[in-house]
């Protein structure tokens, strides 16, 4: 029965801009459009899928804590600054948007204050054209106090905020809208705890049309597949005429990937932990991009090669 | 669920009044509050009673698409009348109704077949309305074939059973709710079943309340279309938890609102 729909569905999910040019009141030189397709993941035989998934690096503004060896080896010359982390992102890893954690704020790291993220921001954007994702601690009082201060010291700039949740959505949602951002609507791999949430941030004011769900997820082994389910019942509504699921996907599966053992320590009979690491973080992303994905925010330069790979070849127009 | 919203009808005396005085504010304005209110088509009568129906069937639908490309649902006795609002439709429209009938199956699905309309089919013939449910399937049987026949996709056809006054044939409520699930299955896929809802309570107390509650268990055996009352409420928050508790749509907290939200189509 829902198939039979979907061959025909003249659903969309919504597009999302992330980025605003300078004509735009912003400083960026580059955009990034997702979302907008009115078919399943890489389906481009029943239907059309004009902007295919974005892939964004991580980068931090301090050095990722209890991390892999290999993520040090790539990583570990510029990590004390994310400036110089930016640049060499965009420049030698060929990134296209930047998603940058301000993980100095946790208050277990350095719980610095929301105006000392706000300035990291304002540098990262002033290093790089590209558009950014800025995530804050993912502590919802902390994430509420730092993104705000974010959303008026980039006014215009079109960040993506993330992540906003039911407990403090409120408190970003009315920044974000203000000065001119995007957002992340962020749910406990619950898909109806997702739906709820876009309901609530879009009863604030804040349109839909500017939200990019993050349904969260665990990494590769660690309970990947159960945000794969939420992912395409989600999609598979939205393409039926669920407006308030029809919104594209971010999937922070790089941060998921790199905190697995597999990723951080030498496994014996796994092969070495260079390849496996970045494979493990590889095969998350893929599963994701399958689930539906629309933006994938990924660590390691080679994972974004991987994926960028399999994406055109997975968006080559199909002969029938 | 597909929801045809019933208020533009020359049974009402507001429409019957607006046809007579080609008083179009009225009409668009039903047309309109009745898209917001979640209808995904327009039914469109002309009533018994105007003088030129082919005329009237008209200038209702062009009146209607003054406010919108709406779908509509031409619903007429008349062939005739529905084919002079086929021509003017600018959305995908509906045909309401055709009976098991061979001359009626002969004039209306060419039309549907022509103008890619959907079709709803009614269970009777020329000889009325079966009593016993083994011959409604017959007939929904033969409409089925010859809908077929003439290539119309199965996606567009919708069976009524024939609901009754459960004031006049109570037996017929029961019975009704069996032949949904009957003709579910005399095809794959299988067509789509509908009903005219408020006929249930027509003549009785408490109609709102008959009809929510009435809708709700066809629902549960597999009517996925309804003529009806879209202003109404709580017929309509019926009609989302039904959809939800059916896992037709996901569940969230504000699953009524959620519903709304997907039905309204004009902001």
């Amino acid at each position: 029965m829902m198939e039979r729909y979907l061959e025909s569905s003249n659903e969309n999910v919504n597009r999302v801009i992330i980025g605003a040019l300078q004509q735009e009141g912003g400083s960026r030189t580059s955009q990034v459009i997702i979302g907008g397709q009115n078919t399943l993941p890489f389906y481009l035989w029943s239907g059309s899928a004009p902007n295919p998934p974005a892939l964004a690096l991580e980068i931090a503004d301090r050095p990722w804590p209890e991390t892999s060896p290999e993520l040090e080896r790539v990583c570990g010359e510029v990590w004390q600054d994310p400036v110089s982390w930016a640049k060499k992102a965009v420049a030698e890893w060929g990134a296209q948007i930047l998603c940058l954690r301000l993980i100095s704020t946790h208050p277990d790291q350095l719980d610095a204050s929301p105006q000392e993220a706000a300035q990291t921001v304002k540098k990262v954007l002033a290093a790089v054209g590209v558009p950014l994702i800025v995530k804050g601690p993912g502590v919802p009082d902390k994430d509420a106090a730092v993104l705000a201060a974010v959303a008026e010291a980039a006014r215009g700039e079109n960040l993506l905020l993330g992540g906003a949740g039911q407990e403090n959505y409120r408190k970003i949602a009315e920044p974000a809208l203000k000065h001119g951002h995007c957002l992340i609507a962020e749910s406990p791999i619950d898909i109806n705890l997702a739906k709820q949430i876009n309901i609530l941030i879009s009863d604030t004011g804040f349109p839909l049309e500017r939200i990019v769900m993050d349904p969260t997820t665990g990494g590769l082994g660690y309970g990947l597949e159960y945000t794969y389910s939420i992912m395409e019942r989600a999609r598979l509504a939205a393409l039926s005429g669920d407006k308030t699921l029809a919104l594209p996907f971010i999937s922070f599966i790089g941060f998921e990937s790199w905190r697995s053992k597999e990723a951080k320590t030498q496994i014996p009979g796994l092969g070495d932990l260079s390849r496996l690491s970045v494979n493990w973080e590889t095969c998350g992303a893929t599963s994701m991009l399958l689930a539906g994905a629309d933006l994938l925010a990924l660590w390691h330069p080679q994972s974004l090669k991987n994926l960028q790979t399999t994406i055109d070849k997975f968006s080559a127009k199909p002969e029938l | 669920m597909l929801l045809i919203g019933e208020k533009i009808n020359g049974m009402f005396k507001n429409v019957r009044e607006a046809v007579q005085n080609r008083d179009s504010r009225v009409i668009k304005d039903l047309a309109l509050r009745q898209m917001k209110a979640g209808a995904d088509y327009l039914d469109v009568n002309v009533g018994p009673s105007a003088p030129d129906p082919v005329t009237a069937m008209e200038w209702l639908v062009n009146a209607i698409q003054e406010a919108g490309d709406f779908p509509l649902a031409l619903d007429s006795p008349k062939p005739e009348v529905i084919k002079a609002g086929l021509k003017l439709c600018k959305a995908k429209p509906l045909i309401n109704s055709t009976t098991a009938e061979a001359a009626k199956l002969e004039t209306l699905l060419p039309l549907a077949e022509e103008y890619r309309a959907k079709i709803i089919g009614l269970a009777m013939d020329e000889k009325g309305i079966p009593a016993e449910i083994s011959a409604r399937l017959e007939l929904a049987l033969q409409i089925l074939a010859s809908a077929t026949e003439h290539d119309i996709p199965l996606d567009d056809i919708y069976i009524d059973p024939l609901i009754l006054p459960v004031g006049v044939a109570q037996d017929t409520a029961p019975k009704v709710l069996e032949a949904i699930g009957e003709i579910r299955k005399l095809s794959e896929p299988s067509p789509h079943l509908i009903l005219g809802l408020s006929n249930v309570s027509q003549r009785c107390l408490n109609r709102d309340l008959i009809n929510r509650t009435y809708l709700v268990m066809a629902m549960a055996v597999g009517l996925d279309a309804a003529i009806l009352d879209v202003f109404d409420d709580r017929l309509m928050e019926s009609v989302s938890t039904a959809q939800m508790l059916l896992n037709r749509d996901i569940y969230c907290e504000s699953f009524v609102e959620a519903f709304r939200r997907k039905k309204n189509k004009v902001y």
